[in-house]
């Protein structure tokens, strides 16, 4: 294939997953690293290094908006930013020692995992007094049309440590992870719904960006791929935004749990039988 | 500076590095595109990039012969640098609210972030 076909392939795909993710709320990253391995037959590293950046470019064009309305937990979001940073990192280092099949394997698991995230109904749990999140002085309110709501925040040491897990597999796969850091938040430190997901957008960008110092000094940042990819989400996610304002359509996000399911699946294949190295 | 001021200039600082950094891989992409848009690709084979792809500072030396794909990737430095600023700015901003513990764990996130960036790796 010539560059401009690629570049041009690599863009539409792009767009697509970012538009379907910014609907669904899944992200468009987690789907662009297995269409560029299993259709392109792209090495799975440069995937991971060129969906990362893409990663970073969503994550901060929805933080941005979600910051200023008022939202997000910024204290929450910079100390738990400590275990997502250290986890990304070690993960970014341990893509050098683990082979690919294995990492598409993991990619493939996690990717039924947020798939399934996305489509269950989550309950809203009940917060506990914490002392750690006093001392952190973590408890906060977010805004809504009759006045300030306040919360606490209960379990800061679990969360804290799942934060890790979510910023190793960010950093091992190439993904912002958004689904366990919202499950760390919401359903083990009983943060209300809409904080945590616009906490974890917040977090998302600068867990990546500790990975993508490692990434880029192992060179798996390529600007031909990265180029078109990190465009094509961003434009895709922009517009889904825009269209739909926050409303995530049932029947629309069933059907791209399916697609994301399906990809897992492929995932797993082709780690299982040789088919991404 | 109140927690609403803080939250406004964070939004504005995200915006602005996504969109700077969006404008130089386009330009970067046009220029590679129109350049050499007919040599085949392959992508099939990981090999590291060329050193000069891999590190700011070697980047930056290749600024007097540019070439696109240092462009491109220059744009992807600027994306990369855009969280980065922000949390910078917010341990100025716990700095300015005198809330030290903040500092502190401000501080640790970045000392991790600087060991990822700025730390050559294999």
């Amino acid at each position: 294939m010539d560059l401009l076909a690629f570049a041009g392939v690599v863009y539409a795909i792009s767009a697509a997953a970012g538009f379907l993710g910014a609907l669904t709320g899944l992200g468009g990253g987690v789907v662009v690293t297995p269409v560029l391995t299993i259709l392109l037959g792209v090495d799975l590293h440069y995937a991971i290094g060129a969906t990362l950046v893409s990663v970073i470019a969503t994550s901060s064009g929805a933080a941005a908006a979600y910051v200023r309305e008022g939202y997000s937990n910024i204290r929450a979001g910079m100390f738990l930013e400590i275990a997502t940073t250290l986890g990304a990192v070690f993960g970014a280092h341990l893509t050098a020692v683990i082979p690919g099949s294995t990492l598409a394997v993991i990619f493939g698991a996690v990717l039924l995992y947020s798939a399934w995230h996305s489509i269950r109904k989550r309950k809203q749990l009940a917060a506990k007094p914490d002392r750690l999140a006093e001392r952190l002085r973590l408890d906060s309110s977010y805004p809504s049309p009759a006045g300030a709501i306040a919360y606490s925040v209960s379990h800061v040491k679990a969360g804290f440590s799942l934060m890790f897990v979510a910023g190793l597999l960010s950093g091992l796969l190439g993904i912002g992870s958004g689904a366990m850091k919202v499950i760390a938040m919401d359903q083990v430190m009983r943060i209300p719904f809409k904080v945590s997901t616009t906490t974890s957008n917040f977090m998302i960008g600068v867990t990546a960006a500790a990975s993508a110092g490692v990434y880029l000094s192992r060179g798996y940042i390529d600007p031909v791929i990265a180029m078109p990819v990190m465009l094509g989400v961003l434009t895709g996610s922009i517009v889904g935004a825009r269209s739909l304002m926050g409303a995530r359509p049932r029947v629309l996000r069933l059907v791209f749990a399916a697609v994301v399911g399906l990809l897992a699946v492929e995932m797993i294949y082709n780690g299982f039988s040789g088919g991404i190295q | 500076m109140t927690a609403k001021t803080m939250e406004r200039i964070v939004g504005r600082l995200l915006q602005t590095g996504v969109l700077l950094s969006a404008a130089v891989v386009v330009a970067g992409g046009v220029w590679l595109l129109s350049r050499s848009g007919n040599t085949v690709v392959d992508f099939r084979q990981f090999r590291a990039e060329p050193r000069e792809l891999r590190s700011v500072g070697a980047l930056l030396n290749t600024a007097s012969h540019p070439k696109p794909e240092a462009v491109i990737q220059f744009g992807l430095m600027l994306l990369i640098a855009t969280p980065v600023a922000r949390v910078i700015f917010s341990m100025v901003a716990f700095a300015l609210q005198r809330d030290r513990a903040y500092v502190i764990i401000t501080m640790i996130v970045l000392a991790i972030l600087a060991y990822s960036l700025v730390v050559p790796h294999g």
